[in-house]
């Protein structure tokens, strides 16, 4: 069965290409806009990995990896965040809440999709 | 009395010893002889005694000559002669002994004399080494005075219990409040003043803490600490202070202060701008980062995903290839504005301050006619223009294309204009005459700079760029008019000025040392002279003369005499709007129209303020009871009380000429020699009753009022002090 990809991210036009990159390579994509439906998603949907974007209305990437981390049942997702914050203080808070990889915009999309598969055992 | 007296005793003295000695000679002859001599002697002079009275009393008179002309010449004689030494002593240093007398007298009037000169000669020479001193140090006061106004830097000094001894005019400007909701009108309050608190304007705690801080590290041995704190000031600017201690020995330090301090001076430096610069610069960081960092993943994501799939289906491609023009275009956009609106941010940081353009253009007229001798004009000027300039290297840039204009062409005359264009300001230095080529102004612009055999390390282009202008040269041919325009940002200034305070003239107000010893304001008021107290003379002018029926203040003025000075520029100026119109009486006195009070703050916003002018004073007012009642009846609206004790000059003029039937102010300056120009308006009346008051004080004190509560005593006592209004 194809693993479960989440991808949280405001901005359409990067979900866009990653949806089509991670569709391409065989895994079940889907697609939120804001922190709160990350959430409600994970729940529903049980992805094994998570593209979260740190800036997003509503709740933060932050706020959204703290919240799956409390839960153990989603002990095993993976969480990668995505983020324009760039500076090592911003990405060692990432690390610190709970995320796999910490993930600076712009990225090379090769990159990533090899962390993804690393991420997930492939 | 007692000198006659004396006198008749020494004349009987001598006479009757002379008496006696004859009688004793008689004895003795009479003792010596026979029984039969005896009673022939007897016999003779048995019938001879009226004579022998006689002879006595001839005696007598001779004796009385005899003994007035030694006492003459000794004993008045000297006693002339201590008077004397006394007036020399104690009156008149240069009154000298008038020798007479006997020789020995007039010896020692001559000694007498000789010390006196001495004396004075040395008392002279003392006076001269103190006037000399004093000279000194008044030189000193007045340089430090005029240093400290030309800072650009706000200067305030305090003594150990925070009483401002000395101010620069840019502090007076950092430090106002402005009036509430008189912020339309521009008004605002200094706080600072002579003999103010400065705990009103900073936090106690804020000082106490930086003074103990720098107490600390002066027990450690550090030679010459300073403490720095931010803070805010009153009107909300953020002020970086650096206080540094007024080293000294306090001979008896007040409880609470810093052993070892006389007091201490704030530095006070305005960064709100800074910071706000600061502020705005990392925004532009991280605008220019996190903004960019977001739209360049989504174009690279999306070229990646085109590149590593060459045979996606047209519309997929289609897709990303519109998401990398519209991120394209995000970003373009995303940098223009960027640009434009951290434009202030992105400047170079050099030591720029701001300046009028109009001051700036005078400074380079002064400078272009005295060192070139040529002749400067104005055109328009837009008095309205700030700059923010290092004015040295700019005024020396323009000094020295003016110069090769002179030198190279032979220009009579330059003219200056000042425009504004939008965010820039186009200064413009105007000639008429031959066209120059566009050669020769480039290349002066990258020559390096002499003027009158001084090199300049800098190029006049180095110089525009320092103050991110331009410069270009430009013709109106029709005109014959030529000119180099400098565009340069404007700005806007930090500080308003402050149009009350004419700041540089009367500069010797702004210091008065002798607060030094100012013993602090102490409920002990009454026990205090007249002369050592703090008064707030002040005026206000009403809608009407009937409080109760409903009339209004309008104005409020007033000034302060601080240790005996009228201090002109510390001068509180308050129009208020009544909410209700004048009477046409009032109106025609006080020259005030119902149309100048409309945009003015009402009563509840200007009585606290005034207060704070008057905190820690004595309040003085001619015929203050109708002012004290107006503000006594405002008392329950506003919260506002003034408890201080109050003098009156109309009062103090009854009990100085209790017969005069005028007391009014106008009559009163006049028999006290004040000037009493710019009356009916309330600071108008306020000076003049201040000189007046300042003037009352010495002859009060000649009919023995001294303190202050000798004055209120005797204002009492006198009969228009049962006037009510």
């Amino acid at each position: 069965m194809a693993k479960k990809i989440l991808i949280a991210d405001d901005e359409p036009n990067i979900v866009v290409s990653l949806e089509f990159l991670m569709k391409q390579k065989g895994y079940d994509v889907k697609t939120v806009g804001n922190g709160e439906d990350a959430l409600r998603s994970i729940a529903e949907f049980a992805p094994d990995l998570v593209l979260l974007d740190v800036m997003m209305p509503r709740l933060s990437g932050y706020e959204v990896c703290q919240k799956m981390r409390e839960n153990p049942a989603w002990a095993g997702i993976r969480i990668v965040m995505l983020s324009a914050k760039g500076r090592d203080i911003e990405v060692s808070k990432g690390m610190a809440v709970g995320a796999d990889a910490y993930v600076t915009k712009p990225f090379s999309t090769s990159d990533l999709m090899a962390q993804v598969r690393a991420l997930l055992g492939e | 009395m007692r000198r006659k007296a004396r006198f008749a005793l020494a004349v009987a003295a001598a006479w009757l010893l002379l008496l006696a000695a004859i009688a004793a000679t008689v004895a003795l002859a009479v003792a010596d002889m026979e029984q039969a001599d005896r009673a022939t002697l007897l016999g003779i002079v048995g019938h001879r005694v009226p004579s022998l009275v006689v002879a006595a009393l001839l005696m007598l008179v001779v004796v009385f000559f005899a003994v007035r002309a030694l006492w003459r010449r000794y004993v008045t004689a000297l006693r002339h002669l201590a008077e004397d030494a006394r007036i020399i002593q104690v009156a008149n240093p240069q009154h000298r002994a008038t020798p007479g007398g006997a020789a020995e007298v007039r010896t020692i009037a001559r000694a007498i004399n000789g010390l006196a000169e001495a004396n004075a000669a040395q008392k002279a020479n003392v006076d001269r080494q103190v006037r000399e001193a004093n000279d000194r140090i008044e030189q000193e006061r007045s340089r430090l005075a005029a240093l400290m106004s030309e800072l650009a830097q706000s200067v305030v000094m305090c003594n150990v219990e925070g009483r401002i001894l000395l101010y620069n005019a840019r502090a007076m400007q950092l430090l106002r409040k402005p009036l509430d909701g008189a912020a339309a009108t521009g008004k605002a309050h200094t706080l600072v003043g002579l003999g103010r608190s400065v705990f009103a304007i900073f936090d106690r705690n804020l000082i106490i803490h930086a003074l103990e801080s720098i107490h600390d590290r002066i027990h450690k041995g550090e030679r010459a600490p300073v403490a720095n704190f931010v803070t805010t000031a009153p009107a909300g600017q953020l002020v970086r202070v650096q206080l540094a201690p007024v080293l000294g020995a306090a001979d008896a330090p007040a409880p609470g202060a810093i052993e070892g301090t006389a007091g201490f001076v704030l530095l006070l430096d305005n960064i709100t701008r800074r910071i706000e610069t600061g502020a705005r610069r990392d925004l532009l960081l991280q605008a220019l980062t996190q903004g960019t960092r977001a739209s360049l993943a989504n174009m690279r994501a999306a070229v990646e995903t085109i590149a590593s799939f060459p045979d996606m289906e047209r519309a997929a491609q289609d897709r990303f290839i519109g998401i990398i023009g519209e991120e394209a275009r995000t970003l373009s956009l995303h940098l223009d504005n960027s640009v434009r609106d951290f434009a202030d941010s992105l400047r170079t940081e050099w030591p720029l301050e701001d300046m009028r353009g109009a001051d700036l253009i005078a400074a380079a007229r002064r400078r272009i006619e005295h060192r070139l001798q040529l002749p400067t004009k104005l055109e328009s000027i837009d008095e309205d223009i700030w700059l923010n300039v290092d004015s040295y290297s700019l005024m020396q840039g323009i000094t020295y294309l003016v110069a090769r204009l002179a030198d190279e062409f032979g220009i009579r005359e330059i003219r200056f204009a000042l425009a504004d264009a939008g965010t820039l300001a186009h200064l413009d230095l105007v000639w008429t005459g031959a066209p120059l080529g566009s050669e020769t102004t480039t290349a002066w612009q990258t020559d390096s700079m002499e003027l009158g055999g001084e090199a300049c390390p800098m190029t006049l282009k180095q110089i525009i760029e320092r103050h991110d202008a331009e410069i270009w040269y430009q013709i109106d041919k029709p005109a014959q008019r030529q000119y180099f325009r400098i565009a340069i940002p404007k700005t806007r200034p930090e500080e308003t000025p402050w149009s009350a305070a004419p700041a540089a003239q009367s500069r010797p107000e702004f210091y008065d040392f002798d607060l030094f010893n100012q013993p602090g304001q102490t409920p002990e008021l009454d026990n205090r002279p007249l002369a050592a107290l703090n008064y707030t003379v002040f005026d206000t002018e009403t809608t009407g003369l009937e409080p109760s029926a409903g009339d209004e203040i309008v104005s409020v003025g007033a000034v302060r005499i601080v240790n005996g000075r009228l201090l002109e520029q510390e001068v509180f100026e308050q129009l208020v709007d009544p909410r209700r119109s004048m009477s046409a009486e009032a109106g025609r006195i006080t020259g005030i129209e119902n149309a100048m009070l409309t945009n003015q703050p009402t009563i509840d916003k200007v009585l606290p303020a005034f207060r704070a002018f008057c905190e820690d004073t004595v309040l003085v007012a001619h015929n203050a009871a109708f002012d004290m009642r107006f503000l006594h009846m405002k008392e329950g609206a506003t919260g506002v009380r003034f408890t201080q004790p109050v003098l009156d000059t109309l009062l103090l003029s009854a009990v100085l000429h209790p017969e005069l039937p005028s007391h009014g102010l106008e009559a009163i300056a006049e028999r006290m020699g004040v000037n009493p120009i710019g009356r009916h308006t309330a600071v108008g009346d306020a000076i003049v009753t201040a000189e007046v008051f300042l003037r009352m004080i010495p002859l009060l004190a000649d009919q023995g009022i001294r303190t202050l509560g000798e004055a209120r005593a005797a204002s009492q006592r006198t009969f228009f002090a049962r006037i009510e209004y």
